[in-house]
């Protein structure tokens, strides 16, 4: 039976009490691999800046770039008095048993602030990284982009190869101010047992952009998560991309959220699933409040189990006639067409299906490392097995 | 090089393909005329092995080899390469990752991509948003890539306009070896509802289709003036009369 949210809760141990690494030396060489396989470089090369938290204890915090803050989120609060007016101010503290868990006990995050008009041109890696059984990790993110700024945040978020279980609860508020850039991608990289609650909210000011990319292809226990950006400046874009490998016994809610609040801006969801066996809802909501809105949905599942379940909810929600908003959404199987079409060209059955796989999880996203571009295709073409 | 012999083939239960009996060598291009729904296309399907043509009687030999039953890729392996008429879209699989896959992997198919004037296409996901022609040539371009010995093209002309027949009778003559005339190797059988192809590729023989029969082998261009002069309903009587 399904647990309700203060049972899970109760069920796993905080961070804070549990004994963590000091530094990434004393990681082995498969939670390295597993670490790069989830986005991150442990050496650094091409970031700007590293911040790396295992359990509750921050091992790795730096940043080469003077325009770039980055701190333990902990260590902000104390130094900035302001930052309380970014803090719990887009994700309500009281909005759920995991908000208020995090609210009361905090196992620190990230704060990075890009100054205004520091443009960066590699990206900063954050890692959010579970090494201990039965752990849950309560972190807080703030990233604040400040006027004309650019910037691009790859989290990679995993557990310790062998983990039995653990619970994740991640609150992320991101603040992108007047003319700014942020792109973010989040690599989910879990255990077969794992539970993750991203609470995530996102303020967009006039011709500012943000940019999501959510990669999870990996076995998970469940995830519930459903970003949600407020365009409150003209101008404003969101953008949301999301390719999603559900396997056997995955319970993935999944989906973002954007309200058009000022006039001419601009939005787009796409989200790319794949159901392995696994359980997949697809959710997307655009609200367009505001002159000359526009924006579009895109929800594409296929299924290659005869056990998988996707479930897209595509919602569209206009509140004057100055608005256009569409979506489209297709749920099914391969057509056996698009098979047969490349069995003709020479390839086998399962070649055929894994390239039509591929091109179909190939959304572009920008400024992946080779890694992560490596360790998609393989995961796409491991989730052809059992078929 | 392909050899039938009394094939039946039924489609969704529906018996389409009665008793055809095909014979082209090594080195021969056929042409096959029929109105719509005569069952050319469910031949060169059922040649090729696609699910849903369910062969119920009748046997298909290739090089020797029975391959009545063999599945499609095998098939392609040994040699035969189909065009489509209408090839589904793949989406996010670019152009050049499949040339990639019917070629040797040493570029055969940028090489060929760039002398037809088609190397914008390579970047392009597989026929999404392709014009008629544009899709001819991306089939053309395919096969030349894959060089099957024998090319199996269904209505190559539908859908191109005059400037780029032109092209494509080209590509079709390289991939039938029409520049060679002693030992050629490559056969073809060409599907061809207005025979317009036959004014830029030359063919050995010609069958008229009926009802999921063959009638008449004989000089294509003949039979296409006839069929012009006096219907397909002359065949009919043709095929009363042999009968």
């Amino acid at each position: 039976m399904a647990l309700n949210e203060k049972e899970l809760l109760e069920q796993f141990i905080p961070a804070s009490e549990v004994e963590s690494v000091k530094s990434l030396d004393e990681l082995d060489e498969e939670e390295i691999r597993k670490l790069k396989e989830t986005g991150i470089q442990p050496d650094e090369s091409g970031r700007t800046g590293s911040f790396i938290q295992t359990n509750c204890s921050v091992v790795q915090c730096d940043c080469n770039i003077p325009g770039i803050e980055l701190l333990p989120v902990t260590d902000a609060l104390k130094k900035y008095d302001w930052l309380e007016e970014y803090w719990w101010k887009l994700v309500p503290k009281e909005k759920d048993p995991f908000t208020e868990e995090t609210g009361r006990h905090l196992d620190n995050g990230y704060f990075i602030r890009a100054k205004a008009g520091e443009k960066v041109v590699y990206p900063l890696q954050t890692c959010l990284y579970i090494r201990n059984d039965k752990v849950a990790q309560r972190v807080h993110n703030v990233i604040i982009a400040e006027e004309d700024s650019e910037l691009h945040v790859i989290t990679g978020c995993a557990t310790h190869p062998h983990l039995t279980s653990g619970l994740h609860i991640g609150i992320s508020e991101f603040y992108v101010k007047k003319g700014a850039k942020l792109i973010f991608t989040m690599v989910h990289n879990w255990g077969e047992n794992v539970y993750v609650r991203p609470r995530t909210g996102i303020e967009v000011e006039e011709g500012g952009v943000f940019m999501s990319n959510y990669i999870s292809l990996k076995g998970v226990k469940s995830i519930q998560t459903y970003p949600t950006a407020t365009l409150k400046g003209k101008g404003a874009l969101a953008r949301f991309n999301s390719v999603v490998v559900a396997p056997e016994g995955a319970q993935l809610d999944l989906g973002s959220k954007v309200i058009l609040d000022a006039p001419n801006t601009r939005a787009e969801i796409i989200s790319r699933t794949v159901s392995n066996g696994g359980t997949i809802i697809a959710r997307g909501h655009l609200v367009g409040k505001a002159r000359g809105a526009k924006a579009h949905l895109e929800c594409q599942g296929m299924i290659l189990s005869e056990r998988g379940v996707i479930h897209a909810i595509p919602e569209l929600e206009a509140h004057l006639d100055d608005v256009d908003m569409s979506h489209e959404a297709a749920v099914g199987k391969i057509a056996q067409e698009e098979i047969e079409y490349l069995m003709a060209r020479g390839l086998s059955e399962d070649e055929a299906v894994a390239t039509i796989v591929r091109g179909f999880l190939d959304v572009k996203i920008e400024g992946l490392p080779p890694e992560l571009e490596a360790e998609i295709q393989r995961a796409v073409e491991e989730c052809q097995h059992g078929m | 090089m392909l050899h039938i012999e009394d094939l039946w083939v039924e489609v969704q239960g529906k018996e389409v393909l009665k008793g055809i009996n095909l014979h082209i060598g090594k080195g021969e291009t056929h042409c096959l005329f029929g109105r719509n729904g005569s069952g050319k296309t469910t031949l060169l399907m059922t040649i090729m092995g696609f699910s849903g043509y369910k062969v119920k009687h009748g046997k298909i030999t290739f090089k020797g080899v029975d391959i009545t039953h063999l599945p499609i890729n095998e098939r392609a392996k040994m040699g035969i390469g189909i065009s489509f008429q209408r090839p589904p879209t793949l989406r996010g699989v670019k152009l050049k990752d499949l040339l990639k896959i019917c070629g040797d992997g040493h570029g055969t198919g940028r090489k060929l991509a760039v002398a037809y004037g088609f190397e914008n296409f390579l970047e392009r996901d597989v026929n999404l948003g392709f014009s008629g022609g544009e899709i001819k040539k991306s089939e053309l371009l395919q096969l030349l890539t894959q060089n099957p010995d024998l090319t199996l093209l269904d209505e190559p002309e539908s859908g191109v306009d005059m400037e780029n027949l032109n092209v494509i009778g080209d590509m079709i003559r390289k991939l039938l070896q029409k520049d060679i005339h002693r030992g050629r190797e490559k056969s073809g059988l060409i599907i061809t509802h207005t025979g317009f192809i036959l004014n830029y590729v030359t063919a050995d023989k010609g069958h008229v289709m009926l009802n999921g029969q063959i009638y008449c082998e004989g000089n294509p261009v003949e039979i296409f003036q006839g069929i012009q002069k006096y219907g397909y309903q002359e065949c009919i009587k043709c095929m009363q009369c042999t009968v």
